[in-house]
């Protein structure tokens, strides 16, 4: 009974002497650390998904508290609406963009490019893209291998197993950006978001000439330049073959989409055409 | 019996399909596409346009750096095109195209017997290995010439000939040590002239004991040419490992071959030096083993650079029942995604797997085993790497001697749950590698 009550007795005084200890230290050694800095963790959204280019929200508050001009900084998942109250707060002055959102452009599903060879290798676009051209005759396109998917925080990518492709989630997409990095052929881009999911693009990345590019897909963009000359707002460049759309200067009047001979240039979230008008070669919708 | 002291594994050596086969001049195709970047380094430059005539062992593409070779013509005939091919792997790489006339050899080709007498200096065989194009032939295919290029403070002590040719199945170098042993000895003397040594070992495993003996037999009176027979394990035929096989040295971390003075060259290498240097002959033809364990007629064939390889798996049997193509050995050779392509420089086979075996087994989790770390000649941790390289920690993976990676394939071998281990470590290595470089080129 004595054994006991003297482990007891020493156990607990131990206790209560290394407490005070840790107390002393906590107080002599304490980092001073500006309150605001939670704030700001506070309002972000807390995603920690690295779309601001720091390695998690604790980062970006630190660095937004931190910085005078904060024009250069950016959470794309909380988007203008919580800058602009982190700004208010902070008493700075918040950068404006535009919101984005994923697009990926290839579309080069079972049916428009066949397969001709299987790959066997571990399920990774990065290892696949090491190893070899890929599985079609294109050497651009998607590899269907979801690296992208696997990379989206917020579930906005998924692979379509009917195409092979990755669709993107409008209404979950953040733009953090993390399957345009993921992607190692570097087919995701982010673009800007139009009212009711509008989108006019080149679903395409193949710099391939003309004759081979179709030859491996046939949806391919060939670089004949017919969309460069129809567009009216010198919004379309071709360049190694390949059409791209600016998309700050694309009004969306949609000509290209009907000029296009292959289909490449796709357009989605508009109303069906008139009989009248000639009928986009892509009758693909989301 | 010697053999290298840590890791290895013992596949199947599947020797047996092809190795009684003797060395078959492959008919010279209709067309030949040469690729412009056969090696390691910087692609060569071409030389020749479309329509112009050129002639066997003519210079069509010279090298475009240091660590770079030429490239010289394996056919006679007319440049049909100067433009992009698609390689094995399917993307597209500069290559010339030659249409086939006849066989007219550039003069100063010499094609007479057996020629002993060497009589060029070492700077000037180095400079004709240069000239030739030699690259290494075990399948590295790094430029010949400047690994005979000892650094200034380095001294070479000895020469070692690589003829162990640990990959299962492939017999090119096995067929060439029996038919052209003394040729082969011959450039191995001409190697040593070239980096000023004395003392020439030749590796051979003790899976080809005719070879060992046959070599022996031609070896009796040569000074300073010892042949050891090494126990088989693979990888014995990684430069390391073999050096310590034989010298029973290590070459440090991140340090060359040269660190510890040997010079490791492979039989198809000082075979081509030997032709290089006795007849001014480049390096425009070399030994494919085409094997596979149901192909009809598995050979070794001496075949142009160029010769697209569906050619020669027609030639030996076809395509029928076959599910995959590797260029290469099974360990370290890559899967082909389009047989149209030619044989290169650094081609030592065509294997064929038939399709029941053609698949990889579906993919596990880690045991913690470490079967991998048994199995890692480099005394590596493959498992660690493996997950380090999928979280991106490129730092710790640096600290783990990333970079020490021989890349053998013994870890995905030995693995009981099937993970791609290679398959994920190249990627690290990779991107280690290219933080190594960038770190020294931002020093400069």
């Amino acid at each position: 009974m004595g054994s006991l009550v003297t482990t007891v007795l020493v156990v607990s005084g131990l206790g209560a002497l290394l407490a005070l200890l840790l107390f002393l230290v906590a107080k002599k050694f304490r980092v001073e650390e500006d309150p605001r800095i939670d704030d700001v963790e506070k309002m972000l959204p807390g995603a920690n998904c690295g779309g601001c280019g720091f390695a998690g929200c604790r980062g970006m508050s630190e660095a937004l508290v931190k910085s005078d001009d904060i024009s250069s900084l950016y959470c794309p998942v909380g988007g203008g609406e919580c800058m602009k109250k982190i700004a208010a707060y902070l008493g700075k002055e918040a950068a404006e963009r535009e919101p984005m959102v994923a697009v990926v452009r290839c579309a080069g599903s079972c049916e428009n490019r066949p397969k001709t060879n299987r790959f066997d290798g571990a399920s990774s676009c990065l290892i696949a893209s090491s190893l070899y051209a890929g599985d079609t005759g294109c050497s651009f396109g998607c590899l269907g291998l979801g690296d992208c998917a696997t990379k989206c925080e917020f579930g906005a990518l998924s692979i379509n197993p009917a195409t092979g492709l990755p669709e993107v989630d409008e209404e979950k997409c953040t733009a953090c950006g993390a399957c345009v990095k993921a992607c190692p052929k570097h087919i995701i881009e982010l673009r800007k978001k139009a009212p009711k999911g509008r989108k006019v693009y080149v679903s395409c990345v193949n710099k391939d000439k003309g004759a081979v590019a179709r030859k491996a897909c046939k949806v391919a963009c060939i670089g004949c330049g017919k969309c460069a000359k129809v567009c009216p707002f010198e919004a379309i460049t071709v360049e190694n073959n390949l059409a791209y759309i600016d998309f700050a200067k694309c009004k969306m009047c949609r000509k290209c989409v009907v000029e296009c001979p292959t289909g490449a240039i796709v357009e989605f979230g508009f109303p069906p055409r008139k009989v009248a008008e000639v009928e986009p070669q892509t009758a693909k919708t989301e | 019996m010697k053999t290298f002291p840590i890791g290895g594994i013992h596949p199947s050596d599947c020797k047996k399909y092809s190795k009684d086969a003797a060395i078959e001049q492959f008919p010279i195709p209709a067309s030949v596409t040469i690729p412009l970047s056969q090696h390691i380094g910087a692609p060569a430059v071409a030389t020749v346009a479309k329509g112009d005539k050129v002639l066997v062992g003519q210079v069509i593409a010279t090298a475009g750096g240091f660590v770079s070779s030429n490239i010289h013509s394996s056919v006679s005939g007319t440049v049909t095109a100067v433009d992009n091919r698609a390689d094995a792997q399917g993307n597209l790489k500069p290559a010339i195209t030659i249409a086939v006339e006849g066989d007219e050899w550039l003069e100063g080709i010499d094609r007479s017997g057996v020629k002993r007498v060497v009589e060029l200096s070492a700077e000037e065989i180095v400079a004709k290995v240069k000239e030739m194009g030699i690259v290494g032939m075990g399948g590295a295919t790094f430029p010949t010439h400047v690994k005979l290029s000892i650094p200034n403070g380095k001294k070479a002590e000895c020469l070692i000939i690589n003829a162990v040719e640990c990959e299962p199945y492939l017999t090119a170098d096995y067929r060439v040590m029996l038919e052209k042993g003394e040729q082969l000895l011959l450039g191995a003397q001409i190697l040593a002239k070239a980096i000023g040594v004395e003392r020439i070992y030749v590796g051979v495993e003790n899976n080809k004991p005719d070879a060992i003996k046959h070599l022996q037999g031609l070896a009796k009176g040569q000074k300073g040419v010892v042949i050891v027979p090494l126990k088989m394990r693979y990888p014995q035929g990684g430069e390391k490992q073999l050096i310590a096989a034989v010298t029973g040295r290590e070459v440090p971390s991140g340090g060359l071959p040269i660190d510890v003075g040997a010079v490791v060259q492979n039989v198809g290498t000082a075979l081509a030096v030997y032709e290089a240097v006795m007849y001014n002959k480049p390096l425009i033809e070399r030994v494919v083993t085409v094997t596979g364990s149901t192909l009809a007629s598995p050979k070794n064939l001496l075949v142009r650079v160029g010769t697209p390889m569906s050619a020669l798996i027609e030639y030996c049997g076809g395509m029928e029942g076959i599910g995959k193509v590797v260029a290469g050995g099974p360990m370290m050779g890559r899967a082909v995604s389009n047989i149209d392509a030619p044989v290169t420089k650094g081609t030592s086979g065509v294997l064929l797997i038939p399709t029941e075996d053609a698949l990889r087994q579906v993919e596990g989790s880690c045991i913690r085993c470490a079967k991998c770390v048994e199995a890692c000649p480099m005394g590596l941790e493959p498992y660690l790497l493996n997950t380090l390289t999928q979280r991106g920690d490129y730092d710790e993976l640096e600290a783990h001697y990333m970079a020490d990676c021989i890349e053998c394939g013994c870890c995905t071998f030995s693995c009981p749950s099937y993970l791609p281990l290679l398959d994920w470590v190249r990627i690290g290595k990779a991107e280690v590698m290219k933080r190594i470089r960038e770190r020294a080129a931002a020093k400069k």
